[in-house]
């Protein structure tokens, strides 16, 4: 019965899930958006010890991002996950791609040399056993993109850079946010994320 | 977030052979904020395989820099460093300021006893969990 009642919960809140999609998709167009502007007037004047940094910090969140979307792509290749969910995570997805594109962008204008996507990642695919397991994996990525972008917004040197991290943040505290909801669980559990 | 879990069922094991009293005492307390503390480091780093970041099993008495498999940055390689509680709270309260040019972009744990829990934490996985990985 106790199986019943959460399998309800959860379907209701995947529905909702799914009907917020489309709004959420056109935020992050918009979101990209302002992104781009920002990004495209990255280049201060700043010393070259500190673009040295601004790349080195771009690029971590290069790499991260790239994960990001190789997570999905195992999400969405998994088999696990229903017709009902697959496309937001897709869109989900696309998001993480469009951050590759605008913090590579940055890395390259500031003279850099964007971080390659590896090979291959370590993902725990033993312990993705259902959808469930799917999204909560997700969300555990996504909710450690939070805080590592927390964590890089003081540290630019141009802080056109940490603007644009910080809409990147936003992005992708909405995706943890929407996740947690579907799990069944308080999407925002706290005023403060660090 | 297979850190986590398997932390948490280590905290819970603790719990239960403590006498099955589910108030933590000090210790427990302690762990628990550590591996709340350990959520902002999960964007990056795991404690069994290298991602973003390198891995954090095997990490306690190494050498900075060393671990097999991991690129890590020419700074940290040749920072000297030695991971212990003291090497592991100067870093984590300003990595760019201990050792400018790692490419970990974090701006630190600014609350001591924030750091104090997350070593603890890692010290407590590295004894308990991670048995060789990492070396």
């Amino acid at each position: 019965m106790r199986h019943k009642q959460f399998h309800s919960a959860f379907q209701n809140s995947r529905r909702r899930f799914l009907q917020t999609t489309a709004g959420t998709t056109l935020s992050a167009a918009g979101v990209a958006v302002v992104s781009g502007l920002g990004l495209s007037s990255a280049l201060a004047d700043v010393g070259d010890a500190d673009v040295q940094k601004d790349i080195r910090i771009l690029n971590t969140a290069v790499a991260a991002e790239h994960e990001a979307v190789a997570a999905y792509q195992l999400g969405a290749d998994s088999g696990l996950l229903t017709k009902a969910v697959a496309p937001t995570a897709i869109a989900f997805q696309s998001h993480h791609k469009q951050h590759v594109d605008a913090l590579a962008g940055a890395v390259r204008k500031l003279g850099g040399q964007p971080a390659e996507p590896k090979a291959e990642y370590a993902f725990p695919v033993d312990k993705l056993e259902s959808e469930r397991d799917v999204l909560e994996f997700a969300a555990g990525l996504e909710r450690g993109a939070v805080s590592a972008y927390a964590g890089a917004i003081p540290l630019f040197a141009d802080r056109t850079l940490s603007g644009a991290a910080a809409s990147i943040l936003a992005d992708e505290a909405m995706h943890w946010a929407v996740l947690r909801q579907v799990l069944g669980l308080d999407p925002v559990p706290g005023a403060f994320f660090s | 977030m297979k850190g986590a879990r398997i932390g948490r069922l280590l905290l819970w094991l603790l719990a239960g052979a403590a006498g099955g009293a589910l108030a933590a005492d000090a210790a427990d307390e302690l762990l628990v904020r550590g591996e709340n503390v350990y959520q902002r480091c999960i964007g990056c780093h795991s404690l069994t395989v290298h991602r973003t970041g390198p891995r954090h099993c095997g990490l306690i008495g190494r050498r900075a820099g060393t671990d097999p498999g991991y690129q890590y940055s020419p700074a940290l390689a040749d920072s000297g460093i030695v991971w212990n509680a003291e090497s592991l709270d100067r870093f984590l309260a300003a990595p760019l300021d201990r050792v400018p040019g790692t490419t970990m972009g974090f701006a630190g744990i600014a609350d001591p006893e924030d750091r104090r829990a997350v070593i603890e934490y890692l010290q407590h996985a590295n004894r308990e969990y991670c048995n060789g990985i990492g070396g």
